[in-house]
């Protein structure tokens, strides 16, 4: 039997297994929309087709599968290219569909016509426009397929409305055939054997672990490699839910405001061992003294990620697990070597601990005003260890990293690589949508929150109960930290100067406002938040100066850290 | 340093704007690029040249195979290759000048192509340096127009880049 274009598309959505979709409604996909009607995908209507492509990324964080969002031509397909991007820059699997204007009018300058492939080709890993109602479902099948494969990333599809509205026979390919696309998975077992013996002639190893390890789902094999090598572990804001920060070997977080420990580590290290990491830029800090005396074995599935910002002894392309599989077993073999190495590294990881206690991660507590800090701490405890959180991006973002103790993968949702305001509350969404039945936290600054707070409809539309936390200190505070520190105090255009009443406007939407202004009722309005229904805005009024600290300086190394302001 | 690569890409709608794209995104130079169809009308062939220092050749080439229409990249430093470039050059010729300049096209193995009383359009081969070497030659004569192909390249030997790998 012969369907349409847009019957197609929701026949390949089904058979990719895709149970729900994030989207917003136009001209160049009503049709989309009216077959919609007659499937069992549901689907979600965000205010904003920004907001639809960071929750389907959300989604996809939480879940590992493909998010999947949806946005007609024009204004519709140009809103998604921030979160695009965002899902791109952090490896996230999604496939965004966009309408486009029918195919005989390309070109045209006709009414909602955006080049959106064109936009978009440097932000997503592939795209596609499709001009057959012949290829539809094969590009469906191929781009579900490069999204999720290899070293994920987005794809999108740009629709034709005339494609959507022909028709053909629908068949689903079986296979996927690209003979330009073959990512290796299978780590080469000389490279394997070769790190295992630098391993074994290394005196203070480091492992440095980036969000590859999420998204190889290799938490389990991370921490049995690490554990069977005694080494210490220090991760990226992407890397962190991957490995339990309250792991005697963990270091926290590395770079600009990691911990001083990780940092003294990785400084004084001989042999670092990168695993699904790209070395950012606020990672290394200056390039020149990074790692300075340390042998570097990076493993990732992207040949494109290594040797790339560093140089490197020894590279392993491959997918994680099977990586760091292969190398426990290499290990395995050699009881006497590692018996010796976990023995000659036991001065190292004294040094460590000396560093830790002497710099612990901390902060100035108060029992007048709220500190952020305080607030994560206190937040931690009072959720599940599933909670998962995500973050906008400013201070806020670097406290929840320093304070909250991760425990479990994919409970971290963070925009890392764009560090996009606005991407918390969506994502946090899109979480939700997936796991209605888990605590889903959104740490937010003043600033973020109202990049998309429109969102605050959809989550009390379709009851996702997410919970906000609104570290409100009236400023842009990251940008505010910067002025403070190399503008000489001189804070242009970073103080908000009109102050937002958040339990109106949570309550303008039909969710809950809970406010706290002193230390002493900050528990008392977590525990609220987390016994109500629905979604809660919690907004905690912060010390309004409070910097993120320790910190390294933009352009200093990983040694030059500023531990106090 | 130059390198010369060869790149075998689907061929397929906006293809050229990836490729080039990935070199202006990510500050990749290109001194020269062609491209047209196979043997195998679904694979164009792309012959760039570029330069960098080794790191940056590995960044090109590990960034070209990861786009999903590369089929394959060939980088031809230290290799064998045969590397042809077409020129077309008009070029003054009176009453004086004339004979000297067919001579050149001559030394040359170049053809003249088209033919006014005051100029000489002439079609010449061979690797850029020889290019080089008649421009130069024809310059006193007085250039007026050239156009260049960009050189292409093919390995030497008996194989065919399929059975290379
Ligand atoms: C979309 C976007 N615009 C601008 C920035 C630059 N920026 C980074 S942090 C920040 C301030 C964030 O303020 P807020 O959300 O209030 O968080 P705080 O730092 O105060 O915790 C800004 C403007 C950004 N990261 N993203």
């Amino acid at each position: 039997m012969k369907k349409t274009g847009s019957q197609i598309l929701l026949e390949c959505l089904q058979l990719e297994g895709v149970d729900t979709i994030f989207g917003y409604p136009g001209g160049t996909v009503i049709n989309i929309y009216d077959d919609l009607m007659d499937y069992p995908i549901r689907h979600i209507l965000t205010r904003h087709e920004q907001a639809a492509v960071h929750a389907a990324d959300g989604y996809a964080r939480a879940t590992g599968k493909v998010g999947v969002a949806i946005a007609t031509s024009g204004p519709g397909a140009t809103n998604t290219i921030t979160g695009i991007a965002t899902a791109y820059m952090d490896s996230i699997p999604l496939v965004v569909i966009t309408g486009q204007v029918p195919t005989p009018l390309i070109g045209n300058d006709a009414f909602q016509e955006a080049d959106i492939i064109g936009i978009t080709r440097p932000i997503t890993k592939h795209n596609y426009l499709v001009k057959d109602i012949k290829d539809l479902a094969r590009i469906v099948k191929q781009a579900f397929y490069i999204a999720r494969t290899g070293r994920p990333g987005p794809v999108l599809i740009d629709l034709p409305k005339d494609v959507q509205i022909a028709s053909a026979k629908f068949e689903y390919p079986s296979t996927v055939e690209l003979r330009g696309y073959k990512p290796t998975y299978s780590g080469n077992v000389r490279q394997v054997e070769k790190a295992v013996k630098m391993i074994l002639a290394s005196r203070k190893p480091v492992i440095y672990v980036g969000g590859g390890a999420t998204l190889s789902d290799a938490s389990q094999e991370l921490r049995t490699f690490a554990e069977a090598i005694q080494a210490p572990v220090t991760t990226t804001l992407m890397g962190m839910s991957s490995f339990p920060k309250r792991h005697p070997l963990s270091l926290g977080m590395l770079g600009m405001h990691g911990t001083y420990y990780a940092n003294m580590a990785v400084t004084n290290s001989d042999l670092l061992i990168a695993i699904g990491a790209r070395f950012d830029d606020r990672v290394t800090g200056k390039i020149a003294t990074f790692a300075p005396h340390a042998k570097i074995i990076h493993v990732d599935i992207d040949p494109t990620s290594i040797k790339k910002n560093v140089r490197v002894d020894l590279p392993i392309v491959g997918d994680l697990k099977d990586v760091l599989q292969k190398m426990v077993q290499k290990i395995a073999e050699h009881g006497e070597g590692i018996e010796k190495l976990i023995d000659e590294t036991s001065p190292w990881r004294e040094e460590i601990s000396g560093w830790k206690e002497q710099h612990p991660m901390t902060y100035k507590p108060s029992e007048t005003v709220i500190k952020p800090q305080f607030v994560i701490e206190k937040l931690r405890e009072l959720t599940s260890e599933d909670a998962i959180v995500t973050t906008e991006v400013g201070q806020h973002q670097m406290w929840t990293a320093q304070f909250f103790d991760f425990t479990q993968p994919r409970t971290f949702l963070t925009s890392g690589g764009l560090g996009t305001m606005g991407f918390g509350l969506p994502s946090a969404l899109g979480a939700q949508a997936a796991f209605p039945e888990r605590q889903v936290i959104d740490v937010s600054g003043d600033g973020s929150f109202q990049m998309n707070s429109q969102e605050l409809a959809t989550l009390v539309q379709y009851r996702l109960p997410v919970k906000i936390v609104i570290l409100n200190n009236n400023f842009l505070g990251m940008v505010r930290q910067w002025q403070q520190l190399f503008f000489n105090k001189r804070y242009s255009q970073t103080c908000m100067e009109l102050p937002i009443d958040f339990i109106k406007l949570a309550e303008a939407y039909g969710a809950t406002g809970l406010r706290a202004t002193r230390p002493d009722e900050v528990e008392g309005v977590i525990r609220k938040a987390m016994e109500t229904p629905g979604p809660v805005i919690m907004e905690f009024k912060i010390s309004r100066e409070e910097n993120v600290m320790p910190m390294v300086p933009a352009g200093a190394g990983l040694n030059e850290m500023v531990l106090a302001s | 340093m130059k390198h010369t690569i060869s790149v075998l890409v689907e061929n397929e709608f906006g293809v050229l704007s990836r490729v080039s794209g990935l070199f202006s995104g990510r500050g990749f130079n290109i001194e020269s690029l062609s491209v047209a169809p196979t043997l195998d009308p679904s694979i164009s062939r792309m012959t760039i040249v570029t330069s960098g220092d080794d790191q940056i050749l590995e960044q090109i080439t590990k960034q070209l195979n990861k786009l999903i229409d590369t089929i394959k990249v060939i980088d031809f430093t230290g290799e064998d290759f045969v590397e042809r470039e077409l020129a077309l050059i008009k070029v003054t010729a009176e009453e004086g000048t004339r004979a000297e300049v067919l001579r050149i096209t001559d030394i040359f193995r170049g053809k003249v192509v088209d033919v006014t009383p005051r100029s000489y359009t002439i079609e010449v081969t061979g690797a850029p340096a020889k290019i080089d070497a008649i421009v130069e030659l024809l310059r006193p004569a007085g250039l007026k127009e050239i156009v260049r192909s960009g050189p292409v390249v093919l390995g030497r030997g008996p194989k065919g880049w399929r059975s290379a790998d």
